[in-house]
């Protein structure tokens, strides 16, 4: 099943004068279950790719259809609701509240999906198992590693069971054994949950994690390649 | 909604010096507000008070031609046979006391200092007049067969350097526009606390005053003072006088004084406004300040799914809780302020205004009235001050918030 599908989407950046064409008329399927990478050089588009499908922003033109819906022709709070109920984000820089424990911001949107006090609680708890967090379910984000705090953020996409998951640039700002069990944890939940995963990177080692290699160039896919390696 | 606000609390517990300083600054508003309505309360209620008892009293009786600003002596401009008039009067059970009094413009002068005064004939005994009985700060009150003696007030005392038993020569206008006068013994010095009137008002026994201004059986006005202010309105339709005379309320008596007390309050409110634009725009800033500091944070909720008007809830339940904080701080510093200066007054010295008698001492008087609309007040206001800032944050793209990076 088809999750995601980008039709001819552009988006142009305007700054005073200067326009940036970020994205130039891209055409990307992504399906279920699937593990893929977007890569490329700096600049070629990936972040921006990214938050069409995420429905952060909205492209200058085409169409993004997330889940069968033609998420383009949805106000502010519709694509809210969207992002709440589909999607989940994972970003290089972990975007945990601070103020909240590691396990009310894995909690965070349950309670914006309105879920009873129960079930959050046994969810949160799975969650945590599953990403090896159990023991700091207390603590605030700095009190937590940096590789910690991006399997809380990997926790937290994951909490409302969303069909797809967005990360962008996951590993970029962990060393080379925490970014290896980030990416562990997230071939496994993609094996075990069959959740859609997307993200964005440089790193090579990432890559090899991928099933599917997407690579753009000056906001344009220019190959699309399988790993041999799995 | 719990969670709301409890994130609203943690986020206000962040920056604990700010959101300090900024219920602080909402405290010190209400502060002022209370205090000030509570002075002017005072003032209003005690300089109304003052005037009436020392001056006008609540209701005067007079000819219908008599002119204050002259304190004409014309025996047609007199009230004639004042004793009898006033005992009729002081027989009505709503009055306190009824009392003859004569006014005539003169000077006194000692060595070659003179100061021009308010003659005032009175008659010692009666209870209309303990406010300058009491007031007596050396030598003694006078007595209604006394000839030589004067009462004069400390601030005249100090200008003509007169001590008690000093002798002090009087001049005053008489009926017949003569000048008459007339070396006295200073007997008494009094204080009512209101400078405007200690520095001009020198009294005499009555009959003394009558004397020698040749007036006799005649008094400017007939001083009457009720039990209670207000029941001036009842008692005046029920006072029968001879047709050539007219009775006069204190609101009559003191128009000038009601007039200006009216002004003034249309000026404390213009003061009001200022307080609470000072108040508000002080939360708008550190709100703003905030929205800006957590431009990231708010594109996470946002990314995550949390509608605008989520995110402007948050923010208002955080203006909420400063407008709590600054409320309780408020009423804290507000109220024990005016207890201080409930008990202890607050000076403000000869006003210097003429005509008008006020107190040296305001005494803050706070009512409940006063106290839960201006609670209100700063509550409202600092609600609607967080609304913006809210809707700033509301209005944040999620993108433009998540690229605000460390
Ligand atoms: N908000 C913006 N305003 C103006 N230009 C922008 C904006 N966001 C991105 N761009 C421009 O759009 C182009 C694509 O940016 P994008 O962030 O998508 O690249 P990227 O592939 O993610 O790069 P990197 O690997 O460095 O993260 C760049 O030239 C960038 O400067
Ligand atoms: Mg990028």
């Amino acid at each position: 099943m088809e999750v995601v599908k980008i039709e001819n989407v552009t988006r142009v950046y305007q700054i005073g004068k200067l326009e940036t064409r970020a994205l130039q008329g891209v055409n990307l399927s992504i399906a279920s279950e699937e593990f893929t990478s977007l890569v490329g050089p700096s600049g070629s588009g990936k972040t921006t790719l990214l938050q069409m499908i995420g429905c952060l922003d909205q492209p200058t033109s085409g169409r993004v259809i997330v889940n069968g819906k033609d998420v383009t022709k949805l106000n502010r709070n519709q694509r809210a609701d969207m992002r709440r109920e589909n999607i989940g984000f994972i970003f290089q820089f972990f975007a945990l509240i601070p103020t909240l424990s590691a396990y009310e911001n894995i909690e965070m949107p349950l309670l914006l999906n309105g879920q009873g006090a129960g079930e959050r609680k046994a969810r949160v708890m799975e969650l945590l198992k599953a990403v090896d967090l159990t023991d700091r379910a207390n603590n605030r984000p700095d009190q937590l590693s940096g590789g910690q705090q991006q399997r809380v953020a990997i926790a937290r996409a994951l909490a409302p069971k969303p069909a797809l998951i967005l990360a962008d640039e996951p590993t970029a700002n962990l060393d080379t054994e925490n970014g290896r069990q980030v990416m562990d944890i997230m071939q496994k939940l993609n094996k075990d949950t069959g959740v859609t995963f997307v993200f964005a990177t440089h790193d090579p080692r990432v890559i090899n994690y991928a099933r599917r290699v997407v690579t753009l160039q000056d906001g344009l896919i220019e190959k699309e390649s399988k790993p041999v390696k799995k | 909604m719990i969670q709301t606000l409890k994130m609203a609390f943690r986020d206000l517990g962040r920056n604990r010096r700010r959101s300090f300083f900024s219920s602080l600054a909402v405290g010190v508003g209400l502060a002022m507000l209370i205090l000030m309505s509570s002075v002017v309360t005072g003032e209003m209620g005690g300089a109304i008070e003052n005037a009436i008892k020392l001056q006008s009293g609540h209701i005067q009786i007079r000819a219908a031609t008599y002119d204050e600003n002259k304190s004409s002596l014309k025996w047609e401009d007199l009230v004639a046979n004042p004793d009898e008039i006033a005992n009729q009067i002081g027989a009505l059970s709503q009055v306190k006391s009824a009392t003859p009094r004569l006014y005539a413009s003169g000077f006194l002068s000692s060595g070659n200092q003179s100061a021009g005064a308010k003659i005032t004939g009175i008659d010692p005994l009666s209870p209309a007049n303990d406010p300058y009985r009491e007031g007596v700060i050396s030598g003694s009150y006078l007595n209604p067969d006394d000839r030589d003696a004067v009462l004069i007030g400390k601030p005249m005392a100090e200008k003509l350097k007169l001590k008690v038993g000093d002798n002090v020569a009087l001049s005053l206008n008489t009926a017949d526009g003569n000048v008459q006068e007339q070396i006295f013994i200073v007997k008494g010095i009094y204080t009512t606390n209101t400078y405007g009137f200690d520095g001009a008002t020198v009294f005499l026994p009555l009959i003394k005053a009558q004397a020698m201004t040749q007036t006799e059986n005649h008094a400017s006005a007939i001083f009457i003072l009720l039990k209670d202010t207000a029941m001036t309105d009842t008692v005046i339709p029920v006072l029968s006088v001879p047709a050539n005379l007219e009775v006069k309320s204190w609101k009559d008596l003191n128009a000038l004084f009601v007039e200006w007390e009216a002004m003034a309050q249309s000026y404390i409110v213009i003061f009001y406004m200022i307080i609470l634009a000072i108040t508000a725009s002080v939360i708008i800033n550190t709100l703003i300040m905030s929205v800006y500091e957590r431009t990231r944070e708010i594109g996470i909720l946002s990314a995550i799914g949390m509608r605008g008007g989520r995110i402007m809830m948050l923010f208002l339940a955080e203006s909420s809780m400063l407008a709590v904080g600054g409320v309780i701080l408020g009423l804290i510093i507000g109220v024990l302020g005016t207890l201080y200066f409930n008990v202890n007054g607050f000076y403000i010295g000869n006003m210097g205004l003429s005509g008008i008698v006020i107190t040296d001492t305001i005494y803050a008087k706070l009512t409940m009235d006063n106290l839960v609309n201006l609670t209100i007040m700063t509550f409202v206001v600092t609600l609607l001050s967080g609304l913006y800032p809210a809707v700033m944050a509301s209005r944040m793209q999620p993108v433009a918030a998540l690229r605000a990076e460390k």
